[in-house]
């Protein structure tokens, strides 16, 4: 659990904070639904089930084992004179939750929540191809090690936290709404799963370009669109109280920020996309809302709305040019487009939050936790879920590929009434 | 060539750590965090071009 790190919660404190994490479950259906609406018909039932199976992994494991490692005083050495805090050392299977203070419970559910979305981001990426089992077994992975270490690193009083107290650099690493901790983390394990599982048959053929294959429902990601912006903006506000220590009277400003990040992000790719194709593309527009909530998520409770918009609008401008430079240029098959979406977004708004914090040093303290990210959280997971694939290989054998998720691992399909067309009829 | 990418994004990272202890100034010391990160992206570059060489090779 997460020590206590502001002064004591009025009530009335505590049940606005327990209502805005209520809410925040909304931004994972938001993002649930773009996924599996983003993958093909013959793997949508496969695809929200794995949402929901991935979640309950991930929150049975973290709330065992993982949730030890977040909080408490931990376990640090010392070098140069410092305290360098690396892991947390609380009790196991949550004993003593009851009786723990009132931050320490909210932070909490904030936790399981954020575990939750950051092993259901890598489930878009690896769609169409990776098997339920083994995405469950990743979730649980991510739950037991990599996201207990990332949180109490930033979240716990770890020395990403610390960097302000021991080396002058601004308050340390911030990041109120969990784009390191959640999407970051989420979006270089997609990167992983990638990697390893491969892309999706008949996606890079031997010449030419890639081969287009668009999600199949865009009513699921629009819609998905709207679901989210709900949870985020809940989500960001309880952050910046829970983590960033945001006065009462600059709320309402973070949730403006958020809308505001959304919306410009919204209108730059809707321009961008005009002005490539002709079009705004709806899935690109989509990526480009949600790359706009996710840099929100780092720095909407330190700037102000005018900074929100320019975060948005830069998070708008890079979203389709890079999900069009991982697919065509870097050979990168990502379905929901979560590497661009959380990765990048959310290092965007980390470095935002950097550029127009007031503090000095407060750029070169996200540049550091950017490092750590880049630099260690990428490896160790690139590297445990290359062992887990030994284990339980993640990618599904041709003919489900072929067959379709749906059929191939559940038996039935998502929508039965309506002919999936194969392979074949395409010709 | 992917691993040796993956094994260099550590090495950056701990160039940027290295920044902190040995550089109190505040430019040397973004100077040197920033190099750790350029390290980083080298890595990464390296990674991402040995995953399109070996799709590459498995293209059917």
């Amino acid at each position: 659990m997460t020590p206590a790190l502001t002064p004591a919660l009025s009530d009335v404190a505590f049940a606005f904070i327990l209502a805005l994490l209520l809410l925040a479950p909304l931004a994972i259906a938001g993002v649930a639904l773009i996924n599996t609406g983003l993958g093909r018909s013959r793997s949508a039932a496969q695809a929200l089930l794995g949402s929901v199976a991935i979640m309950a992994a991930a929150v049975i494991v973290f709330a065992l084992v993982g949730s030890a490692w977040v909080g408490g005083a931990g376990h640090s050495f010392q070098l140069a004179g410092k305290s360098w805090n690396w892991l947390g050392a609380s009790p196991f299977f949550l004993s003593g939750l009851g009786s723990a203070s009132p931050q320490s419970q909210l932070g909490l559910l904030f936790e399981l929540l954020a575990v939750a979305m950051a092993a259901l981001i890598p489930w878009g990426s690896g769609m169409d191809r990776w098997r339920l089992m083994a995405g469950c077994a990743a979730a649980a992975v991510l739950a037991f090690a990599v996201f207990p270490l990332t949180a109490h690193w930033i979240w716990g009083g770890g020395w990403l936290s610390q960097l302000g107290i021991n080396f002058g650099l601004g308050a340390g690493f911030l990041d109120g709404g969990g784009a390191a901790t959640v999407h970051v983390l989420g979006g270089l394990s997609a990167l992983a799963v990638v990697w390893i599982a491969g892309s999706r048959k008949g996606k890079f053929p031997k010449e030419g370009l890639a081969t287009a294959m668009p999600g199949h429902n865009a009513v699921y990601v629009v819609f998905g669109c709207l679901l989210a912006l709900v949870g985020w903006q809940a989500w960001n506000v309880a952050g910046a109280i829970l983590w960033l220590h945001v006065a009462p009277g600059a709320l309402a400003v973070t949730a403006v920020n958020t809308l505001l990040s959304a919306a410009a992000a919204l209108a730059a790719t809707f321009a961008v996309t005009q002005i490539r194709f002709g079009k705004p593309d709806a899935s690109l527009c989509a990526n480009g809302w949600l790359a706009g909530l996710v840099a929100s998520s780092a720095c909407a409770g330190l700037i102000t709305p005018a900074e929100a918009l320019l975060v948005g609008l830069v998070a708008g401008i890079v979203t389709p040019l890079m999900v069009e430079l991982l697919e065509l240029a870097l050979s990168i098959d990502d379905p929901s487009g979560a590497i661009t979406v959380h990765a990048a977004g959310g290092l965007w708004g980390l470095l935002a939050a950097g550029f127009f914090a007031p503090q000095p040093g407060q750029l070169v303290a996200q540049l550091v936790g950017i490092a750590a990210l880049l630099g260690i959280v990428l490896p160790l997971v690139y590297l445990l879920f290359w062992l887990l694939n030994r284990a339980v290989p993640f990618r599904v054998d041709p003919d489900g590929e072929r067959i379709g998720m749906d059929l191939h691992e559940l038996g039935g399909g998502a929508y039965p009434e309506f002919v999936i067309h194969r392979d074949e009829s395409y010709r | 060539m992917k691993y040796a990418g993956l094994l260099v994004m550590p090495a950056g990272f701990f160039l940027s750590l290295a920044a902190l202890i040995l550089f109190p100034a505040p430019g040397p010391r973004a100077a040197f965090v920033l190099c750790g990160l350029a390290v980083e992206g080298m890595g990464l570059a390296v990674a991402v071009r040995g995953h399109m060489e070996a799709r590459g090779d498995r293209r059917p």
